[in-house]
């Protein structure tokens, strides 16, 4: 079975909520729409204090390059537009919607019709792309749109499609490849298209042999789409490392998956792109996971952007008693949110309650230099060696050490016998170093 | 004997013939240092501290004697006097400047806000800003997790244990502005020392609207206003919900101090006052 080549660990898989099909979240009758949600340039706001919206209408428009549109959720009245704060109780700019039924915006087909007619050419696509706002929804929120304008003199061979869910716990690529197969491969095949490649792979992670099985069936009617399983380790979802299990190919130091002709994209923006383009649909709904050992009621759940986080607990039978921590993500790259009264954004695909227990640290004691976070860095680096640069403050050393290609995985900090923060240490330097080039660029 | 008298003649010709290349060798790639460099130099503390923006003393000192005004060069650390010492040195004019001190703008801490999560992660300010807010939810304010006082190389900066703040000692400070440049909040700045030590300044940095600054912290400007209107020396100035004094302007008369309603501006080395509730606050800050 295909895996890449160094490194990687096997965490308790936890995937708990493997059999709870998608439920549609009731409408909250308050919504908080973040106006921008994406990485990059902030979208400029289009509408007003009073103004009525309809689900799908656009509220933030973008004006740069690297920047996405948003949509209303909703349809209702715009009360407020103000500060908001999000999961990490930092305030960004929202528009507050008063909730009033479900009128949709005219030419957005809502019904459950597949439509496999790809009408529309390549430049058309990605237009279409951009106008529905579509993001990556594996995490990062990168604008779609961007990753299919190639740089000129590059050429993509393969499309690489991420249904790994190589995360513990998250199950909303799993139910969404149960649910909405058929959907995600017309969306596979309309980038496929979009890039002008005669092969896409999917990689999904051995442990969901029912998706595999599926995809692969439904797989025979498309041309040129592989189903590959993959091993199940831990970061096999990571870009360089997903690339090369499938392709063989490595992306150099700091250089991104075009540089060997590969494109990335998550299952989930696969089927966000049918939507856009089939059936005119803007990204205003994204399917989220309630997950955790102590949760009464594990779901997985279509909501609309702009739900608060509390809503989502209550309905799943409230915050159990002895919550330690709330984790929007998988346990291993998941941040912990500081404010339950956030709204989910687009790329918010799951929440998992663990308990104090579960989520206390391991008590730090010195390096033992066992080696082992060496061992199973997928990166190649030296996590140990990183780390001790970082607790003397030394950034430079730490930028010599590669520690700019780290890509946060947190499995050096999940194998450390002597509970070391080594992903935290890590993630200072990037951010120190990060401090470092902006100072140099400046000179 | 010959042997001696062969190895000798062998050592001193190679020592000769050595002496006369490397002569030449040194004349051919003679580095011409202007000598003030060292005198300058030697007037610098040495402390390689990088307050004056120079990469060390030496750095700075290369830069004097090459520059024709010492408007922008300046030790803060030596302070007039080194200046005055320097521009002796290469008759230049001294450019004085009053003596600065690094001010903690946040008073919150502890003990004036309320912890509603725990932050558990690595001990530094840049990540933990990165990562969230803060522990009492004010996204300005001094997280005291300490960067601070990791590159004071005067040993100046201490995290107060009760209120989880840095404390300045002023003795110590040397207004290098190494912690300025640190904070990822901007929370720290240099301001003058004040006559004989005293000073006035709104100990807040939050930029949020008067309600929700007040919600997260007791000790919060809210950008009322009121200490701006009772300001008789055009000192004080509110931008975004924020006050800030002047302390150019500041004449240290300290009404602002009893005007404000929550407490954000504070006075420092005042004698107390005959009122009880403001020596109260003088004795905290003082703690």
């Amino acid at each position: 079975m295909k895996t890449f080549n160094k490194g990687g660990v096997h965490p308790q898989e936890n995937k708990l909520s493997n059999d709870s099909a998608i439920e549609v979240f009731p409408l909250p009758k308050q919504a908080v729409v973040f106006v921008s949600q994406h990485l990059g340039a902030p979208s400029t706001l289009v509408v007003q204090k009073g103004d009525k919206v309809k689900v799908g209408q656009l509220i933030a428009k973008a004006e740069q390059f690297i920047c996405a549109n948003t949509h209303s959720p909703y349809s209702g009245t715009v009360t407020k537009i103000d500060l908001a704060a999000d999961f990490t109780g930092y305030k960004k700019l929202a528009v507050y919607i008063d909730v009033e039924g479900d009128e949709w915006m005219e030419g957005i087909d809502t019904s459950n019709d597949i439509i496999r007619d790809i009408k529309l050419d390549s430049a058309q696509i990605i237009d279409k792309i951009k106008e529905m706002g579509i993001v990556g929804l594996g995490g990062a929120a990168f604008p779609t749109h961007i990753k299919y304008m190639l740089p000129q003199g590059k050429k993509a061979d393969y499309l690489i499609i991420n249904a790994v869910e190589c995360e513990p716990y998250l199950t909303s690529d799993y139910r969404l490849m149960k649910e909405k197969a058929e959907e995600s491969l017309i969306g596979i095949e309309i980038l496929k298209k979009t890039l002008n490649v005669d092969k896409a792979f999917v990689g999904i992670e051995a442990n969901k042999p029912d998706a595999i099985e599926h995809f692969t069936q439904l797989s025979k009617n498309y041309k040129g789409i592989d189903i590959v399983p993959l091993k199940t380790k831990y970061p096999q979802g990571a870009e360089k490392q997903l690339i090369y299990a499938l392709t063989k190919r490595q992306v150099p130091s700091g250089k991104l998956p075009i540089e060997v002709g590969c494109v990335v994209n998550n299952i989930g923006t696969a089927q966000a792109v049918y939507n856009a383009v089939q059936k005119n649909m803007p990204l205003v709904q994204n399917i989220l996971t309630l997950t955790g050992k102590n949760v009464k009621q594990r779901k997985n759940l279509l909501v609309r952007v702009g739900t608060p986080l509390q809503s989502v607990i209550d309905y799943c039978g409230g915050l159990p008693e002895d919550t330690g921590k709330i984790i929007s993500g998988g346990p291993m790259m998941g941040k912990a949110i500081s404010d339950l009264s956030a709204p989910t954004v687009k790329t918010t695909s799951a929440l998992l309650l663990m308990s104090k227990k579960e989520s206390s640290r391991k008590e730090e004691t010195n390096c033992l230099r066992c080696g082992k976070c060496v061992k199973v860095c997928p990166m190649g680096l030296e996590p140990i060696k990183i780390a001790q640069l970082a607790e003397n403050r030394l950034w430079e050393d730490t930028e010599k050490a590669y520690a700019m290609d780290c890509i946060e995985c947190g499995s050096c900090h999940f194998t450390c016998p002597a509970g070391r923060p080594l992903l935290d240490l890590m993630r200072v330097s990037k951010n120190h170093i990060g401090d470092l080039r902006r100072q140099r660029a400046q000179r | 004997m010959s042997i001696i008298i062969y190895s000798v003649l062998v050592l001193v010709l190679t020592g000769v013939i050595s002496a006369v290349i490397l002569y030449f060798v040194a004349q051919k790639f003679k580095i011409v240092e202007d000598p003030r460099i060292d005198l300058v130099v030697e007037k610098l503390p040495g402390a390689n501290c990088g307050g004056c923006g120079f990469a060390g003393c030496r750095s700075l000192a290369e830069a004097i004697v090459k520059a024709e005004s010492l408007e922008t060069l300046r030790c803060p650390v030596g302070g007039d006097k080194v200046s005055k010492e320097i521009a002796n040195l290469l008759g230049l004019e001294a450019v004085e400047a009053d003596p600065q001190v690094a001010v903690i703008r946040c008073n919150g801490g502890k003990i004036n806000t309320t912890s509603k999560v725990q932050y558990e992660g690595v001990q530094d300010c840049l990540y933990a800003h990165l990562n969230m807010s803060s522990e009492g939810g004010c996204p300005n304010g001094c997280l005291g997790l300490g960067n601070c006082v990791g590159v004071c190389a005067f040993d100046a900066i201490k995290i107060d244990s009760k209120s989880g703040l840095p404390v300045v000692d002023e003795e110590k400070c040397v207004a290098c502005g190494l912690c300025v440049k640190t904070c990822p909040r901007h929370v720290i700045e240099l301001r003058n020392k004040g006559i004989k030590n005293r000073r006035v300044f709104v100990s807040c940095v939050n930029t949020e609207k008067g309600a929700l600054a007040k919600k997260n912290c007791n000790v919060s400007c809210i950008g009322c206003g009121k200490c701006e209107k009772v300001c008789e020396f055009d000192a004080i100035k509110i931008e975004n919900n924020l006050a800030y004094i002047d302390f150019n302007k500041c004449r240290l008369c300290r009404k602002c101090v009893q005007e404000c309603p929550t407490g954000a501006i504070q006075e420092v080395n005042f004698p107390p006052r005959k009122e009880k509730s403001t020596v109260e606050q003088t004795e905290t800050i003082q703690n």
